[in-house]
C-alpha cells in the first residue's frame, strides 16, 4: 500500500490545469496513463531518470479511477490534496456557495476520530 | 543590533482576498466586519515602523514535497515569488513579489545552526498563501524586504510541539543579535480549529469552538506552559484534522515569549474556522 503514491498522484494532477481537466473528463484512462508514465518520475529531476518500483495496488487504481473519495480517505491520502483536486473538478457543477464542499463533507459522515492515518 | 518591533501572529484565510475585494451581489455579507478587523490590525504593524519582515508560514504542498520534506527551513534569496496556480484557481490569490533579506536569512541559518537546529534552506522559494495572505493583511504594499521561514505542519510525522515554541525562542533571540540598525518585525501564521477534506469541514464555525476560545486564551496571555500541557501531536488531530496548524501559533507564543500578554488581541467567528489576531511590542520595540 503506498499512501504516497496516492499523494503524488493527486499532486501531480492538481498543479496542472490540463491534468485536472483531463482527470475530471476521463478519470480511469487518466489514472492508467499517469501509472504508465508518471508514477515513477521524480519530481525534481528533469534528465529523465526515474524510479522503478512506485505502482498501486488494485484498491488503490480504482479509487483513483472511480474518483471515490471516501475510500480515498479511508486509504490515507492527504485529505488536503484530494480536496483541493476535487474542488478544481466539481466545484464548478454546483450553483449555491459551499454546495460542493458541503456534500464532501457529508459523504465522509461515517468517519468518525481517529481518522484514517496519513503518515507516509 | 536589530529591534524586534513587533510580534505578530495570525490566521492565514485565504478567501479574505477575493471577500475583501469583491463588490455587489458577490460581496459577502462578513466582508465589511472582516476588512475593518483587519484595518485595525493593520494598524499594529504599521506603528511598530518596520524595516524589515521576518515571515512565519507552512508550504501546503507547493514547492516543499513528500520526496524531500523538510521540518524548518529558511528562505535564503534575493526575491520571492508569491502565490501558486492552484491558489488562484480555488483562492483567486494575484501573483506577488518580494525582495528578500539575505544578510538576515544568513543570520539566522548560521546561528540556528549554531544553536542547535538543523535548518534546511533554499535560494529559490516560492511562497505560498501562509506567507502571502498576512502580507495582503498587514502589509498591502509589499514594500519590505522579507525572510521566510516554513514549518512542516502538514506531512507527518512532525517535530513535536515544544520544539515549534522552542524555533520561536531561538528565532527571538537571532533577530536580537543580528548585528543590523533595523527594525524587524517577526510574523507568523497558522490556524486555530480546522478541518480539511474531512466530514466536519466547512461547518457555520470552526470545528471545535471549545478548543479555539482556549487556544485564543493561551496565546493572549503568553501561556506556554499551559498550551504545551494541554497540547500533544495524537491530541490535534480531535479538534480537527488541519489543526496542527496550530503549532505555528505555539512557534509565535515562543516568539513572545512566556507570560507575555498580547497588546492587541482580536478575533472574528466565520464560517470553516475562527479568525484570531494577536500583536505583541516588545519591551522598547513600539513606535
Amino acid at each position: 500500500m503506498s499512501k504516497y503514491l496516492l499523494n503524488k498522484f493527486l499532486y501531480t494532477i492538481d498543479r496542472d490545469p490540463e491534468l485536472v481537466e483531463r482527470y475530471r473528463e476521463d478519470p480511469r484512462g487518466t489514472v492508467e496513463w499517469w501509472e504508465s508514465e508518471r508514477a515513477n518520475v521524480i519530481l525534481n529531476v528533469l534528465t529523465g531518470e526515474k524510479s522503478t518500483w512506485l505502482r498501486f495496488n488494485d484498491v488503490e487504481r480504482e479509487a483513483l479511477a472511480t474518483q471515490d473519495v471516501p475510500k480515498l480517505f479511508e486509504l490515507g491520502a492527504h485529505p488536503f490534496l484530494t480536496l483541493t483536486l476535487c474542488i478544481a473538478m466539481f466545484e464548478r457543477d454546483y450553483d449555491e456557495p459551499l454546495a460542493y464542499q458541503h456534500l464532501y463533507a457529508q459523504q465522509l459522515s461515517h468517519f468518525t476520530l481517529p481518522y484514517p492515518d496519513i503518515s507516509t | 543590533m536589530a529591534t524586534v518591533a513587533a510580534v505578530i501572529a495570525s490566521t492565514h484565510h485565504p478567501f479574505y482576498y477575493r471577500a475583501s475585494t469583491s463588490t455587489g451581489p458577490d460581496r459577502p455579507d462578513f466582508a465589511d466586519e472582516w476588512v475593518a478587523k483587519i484595518t485595525s490590525f493593520r494598524e499594529t504593524l504599521t506603528a511598530a515602523n518596520p524595516d524589515v519582515l521576518v515571515l512565519v508560514g507552512s508550504d501546503h504542498f507547493h514547492q516543499i514535497w513528500l520526496d524531500n520534506m523538510p521540518q524548518f527551513l529558511v528562505g535564503k534569496a534575493p526575491f520571492y515569488d508569491g502565490n501558486w496556480y492552484n491558489e488562484e484557481r480555488e483562492f483567486g490569490l494575484p501573483r506577488m513579489f518580494f525582495s528578500g533579506d539575505e544578510n538576515l536569512s544568513s543570520h539566522i541559518l548560521r546561528t540556528g545552526l549554531d544553536a542547535g537546529f538543523d535548518l534546511a534552506f533554499s535560494n529559490e522559494l516560492r511562497i505560498d498563501h501562509s506567507v502571502t495572505c498576512p502580507m495582503i493583511t498587514l502589509r498591502p504594499e509589499a514594500d519590505l524586504p522579507i525572510v521566510p521561514v516554513y514549518t512542516n505542519i502538514f506531512a507527518p510525522p512532525l517535530p513535536q510541539p515544544k520544539r515549534y515554541v522552542q524555533l520561536g525562542q531561538m528565532i527571538r533571540e537571532v533577530v536580537e543579535s543580528w548585528p543590523a540598525d533595523k527594525r524587524v518585525a517577526i510574523i507568523g501564521t497558522g490556524h486555530l480549529s480546522l478541518e480539511l477534506g474531512g466530514p466536519r469541514q466547512f461547518g457555520p464555525h470552526g470545528p471545535d469552538p471549545e478548543f479555539d476560545r482556549k487556544a485564543v486564551e493561551w496565546i493572549a496571555s503568553g501561556d506556554i506552559e499551559k498550551a504545551l500541557g494541554e497540547v500533544s501531536l495524537e491530541s490535534l488531530w480531535e479538534p480537527g484534522n488541519a489543526t496542527h496548524g496550530f503549532l505555528d501559533f505555539m512557534l509565535m507564543m515562543g516568539v513572545a515569549g512566556a507570560g507575555e500578554k498580547a497588546d492587541y488581541v482580536d478575533s472574528l467567528d466565520l464560517f470553516h474556522t475562527m479568525e484570531a489576531y494577536f500583536t505583541w511590542y516588545p519591551k522598547g520595540g513600539s513606535a
